[in-house]
């Protein structure tokens, strides 16, 4: 009897002290975060003169707001962002279909082909793409930070994945109704498809919300420049800025990508872990 | 299925293959093949490239020390993120995955540095290394040390930058062993428990066994990311000082556009893909013969 309590209590004292250890962790990982929201919500003085009674303010935000054009920024990364989505939601559903449906000669090595895209991302590749974006004369636009990103290996894979699992029967179904392939596509495997589609989709959303060095290279002016690049160029230190403006205006080009991870973690780390088994 | 009907399905499928086929094409293939043949021709008028010099461009590289204190920053920083990531979001992963209080909390301090851009993480990192004001060493500073400057003084610098790359990766390797671990069959702890084995032994003999094929997975998606990924040098060190920070594919960036070096930047950009190739074949044959694919 002794031991068993004696084990017991060993047992949950290594349990506390487990708890102890992984609320540490938790709190240095989210430190970064806390602290650039204080820095962006204190006057600058008080970045560095840690005091709890500092007085808050906003004029950090205006003051980010008025030095750089996020609202364009904004404007430039949703139509980014959603034109990117929609065009791989198109093309790589019509590839994995073919994939999944249809004979084609030497689908394997096309497949494999396909995969090679998830080793070379279009960044590895900066200095051609950069070539090809220009002579197709996308510089300096939307299109040309989005299209490189477009035909996804990544969703071509886990679409195809997705496809494979459907029965073929419904597709009978569909095709004894008169339904051409496409009407068989968007009407049997598009809606079956959804938790994948929801999963890839947050991924893309995230990874294109977050991208710099292809935008980067492929913007040069307010016009096009998502907030990634905006944030860059913002909080050089040339730009002699200060520090508590640079995090509001990091602040404001996290936020809404921030607030949506808050409201929906679940699914968030859903997808990433659907998108990842690959 | 009659003959024609197989004809006309076969021109179906590659129809629906043509938009990424295309796309793939031109953005993927076809700049992996002008980048290796660029690589082989010395620039003539406008960059395009004029007179085939077989390999000497690498023999140029290969002379350059520079380009070897890239690579071996490279091969550090691959070495002192990847293990540590790994190993934290291991850790991560077994904290959030048994009874504990706050998990939601915890889990979403974990993983919430993955959704950010590497560049905001890098603006929030800047207030820690700076010199004088940084939070660094005002604390260094309470405890009576003096500063360091974390991202000016080249023998610190690139540790610097490993940090952060940590803080930004481990979280999102974390997801990864959490569904393997949630995967695991209970029935493997019940019997362990029965046999009085210790937590220790358990997780060394069973647990860590059991997610060999998740190490991997995560292995390759590190090794891929640590040459890949260098939007925070913009931010924190622009590859310096003297390129202590300066990793393989930023080099490309600074040799093609700064100094409009096309040529060393093919160059290097097919090391990086050799680099890439081995990354892959390793993937295709470890981590397929371990059933991760489907």
């Amino acid at each position: 009897m002794n031991t068993i309590t004696a084990l017991r209590s060993r047992y949950t004292s290594t349990l506390s002290l487990e708890t102890v250890a992984a609320w540490l962790l938790a709190i240095i990982w989210i430190f970064p975060l806390l602290y650039a929201f204080w820095a962006a919500f204190h006057p600058s003085e008080f970045m560095v003169n840690f005091s709890l009674f500092a007085p808050l303010t906003l004029e950090n935000f205006t003051n980010a707001w008025s030095q750089a054009p996020f609202g364009r920024y904004y404007l430039n990364t949703f139509a980014l962002v959603t034109g990117v989505v929609i065009g791989q939601f198109i093309v790589c559903t019509l590839a994995a279909f073919a994939f999944a449906r249809f004979p084609i000669p030497g689908k394997n090595v096309l497949f494999m082909l396909v995969l090679i895209q998830l080793f070379v991302f279009p960044e590895v590749l900066i200095v051609e793409n950069y070539r090809i974006a220009s002579e197709l004369g996308l510089i300096n636009t939307i299109t040309g930070i989005g299209l490189p990103y477009v035909a996804s290996a990544l969703g071509i894979f886990l679409l195809r994945q997705t496809f494979k699992t459907i029965p073929r029967e419904l597709e009978d179904a569909a095709r004894i109704e008169g339904c051409n392939w496409l009407e068989i596509l968007w009407k049997v495997y598009v809606p079956l498809a959804k938790p994948t589609y929801l999963a890839y989709g947050l991924v893309s959303i995230s990874h294109h919300w977050n991208n710099f060095i292809w935008p980067l290279v492929v913007t040069n002016s307010v016009e096009s420049r998502p907030l990634t690049v905006g944030l860059g160029v913002f909080s050089a230190p040339e730009t002699g800025v200060n520090w508590a403006t640079v995090s509001a205006a990091t602040l404001l080009s996290i936020a809404p990508l921030l607030i949506a991870f808050l409201l929906f973690q679940r699914q968030f780390v859903q997808s990433f872990l659907r998108a990842g088994i690959r | 299925m009659s003959f024609t009907n197989h004809r006309k399905m076969q021109l179906y499928g590659a129809l629906l293959l043509l938009p990424a086929a295309l796309l793939l094409t031109t953005f993927a293939y076809l700049p992996t093949v002008t980048t290796v043949i660029n690589s082989l021709f010395l620039p003539g008028f406008r960059g395009a490239p004029t007179e085939f010099v077989g390999l000497e461009n690498y023999q140029v590289l290969f002379d350059d020390p520079t380009f070897w204190k890239v690579s071996r920053n490279n091969l550090i920083y691959a070495v002192g993120t990847i293990p540590t990531s790994i190993a934290l979001a291991l850790g991560m992963a077994l904290f959030v995955n048994g009874k504990l209080r706050g998990r939601g909390f915890v889990r979403m301090a974990y993983f919430t540095p993955t959704i950010l851009p590497m560049i905001a993480a890098a603006n929030i990192w800047m207030f820690f290394y700076a010199p004088q004001i940084g939070l660094f060493n005002k604390l260094l500073g309470m405890l009576g040390f003096s500063g360091v400057n974390w991202l000016g003084d080249p023998s610190v610098a690139l540790s610097s930058v490993i940090v952060m790359s940590v803080w930004k990766e481990a979280g999102f390797f974390m997801i990864f062993y959490l569904a393997a671990l949630q995967s695991m069959p209970p029935e493997l702890k019940e019997a362990a428990d029965l046999e009085g084995t210790s937590r220790w032994s358990f997780f060394w003999r069973v647990t860590f066994p059991l997610l060999m094929p998740t190490t991997l997975f995560v292995l390759i998606n590190a090794l891929i990311n640590s040459v890949r990924v260098v939007d925070h040098l913009f931010i924190l060190t622009k590859g310096g000082p003297n390129n202590a920070t300066n990793l393989l594919l930023y080099y490309v960036y600074e040799n093609a556009f700064s100094f409009f070096d096309r040529t060393t930047a093919a160059t290097i950009t097919v090391v990086i893909l050799v680099v890439l190739a081995v990354v892959a074949t390793l993937k295709f044959t470890i981590l397929d013969r371990r059933t991760h694919y489907q």
